[in-house]
């Protein structure tokens, strides 16, 4: 699959911003966020929402045709992206109350914390149905993208969390812990992911030519340049190349934060923090592009690919 | 009604007659233009409702070469459909067409993602999704002669290896075709259901078995006869 640089953006950075609205809103019912200032609770979910909100203008250009995008709410009850859509959209009333309730101390601040969290929660699997409904794809078409999606969201939103945290108080090592074990689950969930695609299956030539007792090549594509179906489906990366990209994003996305939260863990300044949340979003970049260059589409069977 | 095409992969020549007569016809029909993109430059592209690849099936010398002609296939459960947020593709309930409101369309290519047969293409200029319409605006144009009332693709066809049909009317000729002559679906393993059915080459060979009279019968045995 081609990886259209806006909606790498998007869930990078919109799973960052809802991961941290849903670590403000659980400390909240969890007892923790009220350890911080109004104004700093309001500084995390603006952060959050100004995160949420670049991806979700970033999502927007990817689309040719962007003036009827008012039209995506409208198949709410059968299309994963007309739900996120929605869902995204609700989520901004709600965290407006959740802001009222924090700056004027309300009774029901609870409550609205843990509706935000949930809706969170909901549209970012939204997001990630988006990708593991297409059968046609099946490097994406399994429980573990939407699962790989949260865990990121999560990680990177609780180290966001941590690293703001840090400039307005001493950090917690109880929250830093429970953030370094969300990132090792999350690296352990890739890692399953990775060797579960590595596996051979799927559809074949055979299968979608219907010539199943023979071997089928394909001889002329019908084309002398490439098309729509070439620019989209047919992204190719040299194999050696991608095994060096799943590498360094193992190593900038996971082991570099893990590494730099293991030495605040020891008494090194927490401000480090900030670097390791850079890194982990510089990795998660890398991570959504190899999501896409590795995503291998069945038309591609049609243009001579043997298995997908 | 379950309209759709019946493919015959024995007789397909592979000349892109349909593809050039579908894209005349819709180029100016309901969905049209079909834009170009550098149409005299080096790499012309653009979009196209049906596309013809060639394979070689089987190893050589016992290869076979078969021309495979693909558009939309009208699939019974078609996920460009459920994965559309704006309502633009629709499926008809009256004749199963699967068609793209061009209205509608915000261009988010999830529908071509979610299609296993590359039916649908993004248009560049007008910025919406393009595909297949099985000649809506001909099949029900009351003006036409009732023997004209097919899609392009079917009318121009030299060989006749594409029929069009009701799969849903036994007696048809696309349902006959695709009883008699196993007629498949492609990808059937990812349970769309797609409505085309491609009629697979003939087994030369079993077809002169079935054919021999009884006085070719004797002469190849004489000749078998003599050469041993």
């Amino acid at each position: 699959m081609h990886p259209a640089f806006s909606v790498l953006i998007f869930t990078v950075t919109s799973g960052a911003g809802y991961g941290l609205l849903a670590w403000l809103g659980l400390g909240q019912t969890l007892g923790y966020s009220q350890t911080l200032t109004p104004e700093q609770q309001l500084i995390m979910g603006v952060i959050a929402m100004v995160l949420v909100s670049v991806g979700l203008l970033s999502s927007t250009l990817h689309l040719a045709n962007p003036k009827n995008a008012w039209r995506s709410f409208s198949r709410f009850r059968t299309s994963w992206l007309s739900r996120e859509a929605v869902f995204a959209i609700a989520l901004y009333p709600l965290s407006a109350l959740y802001a009222a309730a924090i700056f004027w101390q309300w009774n029901s601040i609870n409550v609205l914390a843990g509706l935000c969290v949930v809706l969170a929660l909901i549209t970012l699997f939204s997001t990630s149905m988006i990708y593991a409904s297409l059968k046609t794809i099946r490097q994406w078409h399994t429980p573990m993208v939407p699962a790989l999606f949260m865990a990121y969201a999560l990680s990177s939103g609780g180290l966001l969390f941590l690293s703001v945290g840090c400039f307005f108080a001493p950090i917690n090592n109880q929250l830093l812990n429970i953030c370094i074990g969300l990132v090792l689950i999350t690296l352990a969930l890739k890692l399953v992911y990775f060797f579960w695609q590595g596996k051979p299956q799927g559809a074949t030539l055979q299968t979608a030519t219907g010539f199943t007792q023979a071997s089928v090549r394909l001889l002329d594509a019908g084309h002398s340049a490439p098309t729509f179906l070439n620019r989209e489906f047919g992204y190719q990366v040299a194999a050696d190349q991608l095994l060096r990209l799943r590498v360094l994003m193992v190593l900038v996305a996971f082991i570099v934060p893990l590494g730099l939260m293991f030495w605040v863990e020891q008494g090194a300044t927490a401000n480090v923090l900030v670097v390791a949340w850079l890194a982990m979003m510089a990795g998660l970049l890398l991570e959504r592009w190899l999501f896409f260059a590795e995503a291998r589409h069945v038309v591609r069977l049609f243009h001579g690919e043997q298995r997908c | 009604m379950k309209l759709g095409l019946v493919i015959d992969l024995d007789t397909c020549v592979g000349c892109h007659a349909c593809a050039t007569a579908c894209k005349q016809w819709n180029t100016s029909g309901t969905i049209g233009p079909l834009s170009d993109e550098r149409p005299h430059g080096k790499d012309p592209s653009g979009s196209w409702l049906n596309r013809i690849r060639t394979y070689e099936v089987g190893d050589s010398p016992h290869s076979k070469t078969v021309h495979m002609p693909m558009s939309c296939m009208h699939c019974e459960d078609a996920a460009c459909v459920t994965v559309c947020p704006t309502g633009a593709s629709y499926k008809r309930e009256e004749d199963g067409i699967v068609l793209v409101d061009q209205d509608k369309c915000m261009g988010c290519n999830l529908c071509a993602w979610a299609c296993p047969y590359g039916a649908r293409e993004l248009d560049t200029d007008s910025g919406t999704m393009k595909k297949c319409t099985l000649c809506v605006d001909r099949i029900y144009d009351l003006e036409l002669p009732e023997a004209e009332r097919q899609p392009a693709c079917v009318m121009t066809c030299p060989t006749s290896s594409r029929v069009f049909g009701d799969f849903d009317d036994p007696d048809s000729e696309v349902s006959k075709l695709t009883r008699e002559r196993g007629g498949q679906q492609l990808l059937p393993e990812l349970g769309y259901n797609p409505v085309n059915s491609y009629l697979p080459p003939r087994n030369p060979k079993q077809q002169e078995k079935l054919k021999v009279s009884a006085l070719q019968g004797v002469k190849q045995l004489v000749n078998r006869l003599i050469n041993r």
